[in-house]
């Protein structure tokens, strides 16, 4: 009785399961190894790793991730470390997270503003005595403007990496002569890593797939995996060839997982 | 000293996270065209706005997708949550939150391109519902992974006690389970209307000609350049994100004074 019922509770959930985690990912795969003509093939594949614009593409697309997340994470994490030291944190963290709440395309449009010919940052450079530059649709901008719809992503897990750590540990720590800068680095930052590699996850993978901000900032001269996942999908038409830079993008995705994620069955935190 | 170097950082950072707002905002009062030199005031592109019935439509489409998703997300994926802790298997546990994350983690447009070929390939037509379907399928893993904490901390001798006392499975579920988690769910619902209000890749992928939402549209429209009905448009949804989150804040501060009365009066 009790048995049939928890199979009616499971069943949304386990369909959902189904139709919308493992069945998307099948068709991804399975639609990679079919070309424009619906024949079923190798050659998307070959096609990809024998281009150097596909390759190139690839590299770009992660080294500006891989930037996007540095920068990230270097803002965020004292960012997270002061806000949890203040006194209405709560309220504080509640400000992070608002942005978050504004549409990502308000936020870039926002920016379209701010770094036009005659914007607020070219308004300020004149002032400071630099002159007028191009910023808008450079790699610069890009990257500013990523890591700034970023950066809540990435305070968030820090934040609740903080909050997890017993403050037991930093008082021994004390007690024990360590300096502030000895405690941070040999207690607080190991302890919290777990948030930063969270940050991490949260932030790298989505940088790889920005296609939005490539065009509307970028000017389409930054490239990532995600636009031209789009381009293919939306706008050549060719499924085959999209679905072939999807799986090498899964595989992009799982190799930064295991990178982040494996710490937790090793130790075992001792919570 | 320190305090001071804190203080000064975080308001920097503070003044960056919300300076491109205030900007959009601001803007949107002036007399102008573009986002460069203020005009002075007015409140025409407002009024642009709310005569704009192609917009008006759109922002209502988007809240009802939000709504809607973000209940049904929450009911499947509280309904989730309740059987990943019934498991008894270690293993099956693991693969199911292994499994319920791939969404979490996978980047939009993945998501956005697979859900395009199921929906093709069932010869689904795109639309509302595909980007309703859509939203509640991206929404699922948050509201599972907001709920289990809490059904974690509930202690077993508390469920025991109910069955002692002659609960049934529903009166235990209605009674005793959900109240328990109730902030957990509240939580995942409200992690769900954020995920729904705020994606826009996904939502471009399966929304086909004929049905837009306001990610995409405003999308298409900054395509074209800068329009200050936009800035209006930002102001209202930033006033509607406040009023939100401020109703959050009040609820969960509310609750836990309440929580904090009642351990007084137990102790």
């Amino acid at each position: 009785m009790t048995k049939r019922r928890t199979w009616t509770y499971f069943l949304p959930y386990g369909l959902w399961l189904a139709l919308f985690v493992i069945a998307p990912v099948a068709l991804i795969i399975y639609q990679s190894f079919f070309d424009l003509g619906h024949h079923f093939t190798l050659s998307n594949y070959s096609t990809y790793f024998q281009s150097a614009t596909y390759l190139k593409m690839t590299a770009n697309s992660v080294w500006y991730a891989f930037l996007i997340t540095l920068f990230t994470g270097l803002i965020s994490y004292p960012t997270a470390y002061f806000i949890h030291q203040l006194k209405h944190r709560q309220f504080w963290l509640l400000l992070v997270i608002l942005p978050t709440w504004i549409n990502i395309l308000l936020k870039a449009y926002a920016f379209i503003g701010i770094f036009s010919q005659a914007g607020l940052a070219n308004q300020f450079l004149t002032f400071i005595g630099i002159g007028p530059q191009q910023i808008l649709f450079t790699n610069a901008s890009f990257i500013f403007v990523a890591t700034y719809i970023q950066i809540p992503f990435m305070i968030l897990p820090i934040y609740n990496a903080l909050d997890d750590l017993n403050p037991a540990f930093i008082n021994a720590s004390r007690d024990l002569g360590a300096s502030n800068w000895q405690t941070f680095r040999h207690v607080i930052f190991p302890l919290t890593l777990p948030g930063v590699k969270a940050g991490i996850q949260a932030v790298f993978i989505p940088s790889l797939s920005l296609f939005m901000l490539t065009r509307l900032i970028g000017g389409n001269k930054v490239i990532t995996l995600g636009t031209a996942i789009e381009e293919h999908f939306l706008t050549t038409m060719n499924w085959g060839m999209g679905s072939t830079i999807g799986v090498i993008l899964i595989v992009a995705m799982i190799v930064v997982m295991l990178l982040t994620g494996d710490q937790k069955r090793e130790g075992g935190t001792p919570r | 000293m320190k305090r001071r170097f804190a203080n000064i950082y975080l308001i920097i950072v503070f003044a960056i996270l919300y300076a491109p707002i205030i900007f959009l905002i601001a803007y949107s009062f002036s007399q102008g065209d573009t986002m460069t030199n203020f005009h002075g005031f007015t409140w025409r592109h407002y009024q642009t706005l709310f005569s704009d019935t192609r917009m008006l439509a759109i922002v209502a489409n988007t809240l009802l997708i939000a709504l809607l998703s973000a209940l049904i997300a929450t009911l499947i994926g509280t309904l989730g949550a309740l059987s990943i802790t019934r498991t008894t298997k270690r293993v099956t546990r693991e693969s199911l939150l292994t499994l319920n994350n791939v969404l979490m983690v996978s980047p939009d447009v993945i998501i956005g391109a697979s859900f395009l070929i199921f929906f093709t390939m069932l010869k689904i037509p795109l639309g509302f519902s595909t980007v309703l379907m859509s939203h509640i399928a991206f929404e699922i893993p948050i509201v599972v992974l907001m709920v289990l904490p809490r059904l974690r901390e509930m202690s077993a001798s508390l469920l025991d006690a109910a069955q002692d006392l002659g609960a049934t499975t529903r009166q235990l579920l209605t009674h005793v389970i959900i109240p328990f988690i109730s902030p957990g769910i509240f939580a995942g619902f409200f992690m769900a209307l954020t995920y729904s209000l705020d994606d826009f890749a996904v939502t471009f992928f399966v929304t086909g000609n004929g049905f837009s939402t306001l990610s995409v549209e405003i999308y298409s429209r900054a395509r074209q350049g800068i329009n200050l009905e936009i800035n209006a448009l930002s102001g209202v949804m930033f006033l509607f994100s406040l009023l939100l989150v401020g109703g959050y804040y009040w609820i969960q501060q509310a609750s836990q004074k309440r929580r904090q009365r009642k351990r007084e009066v137990v102790s």
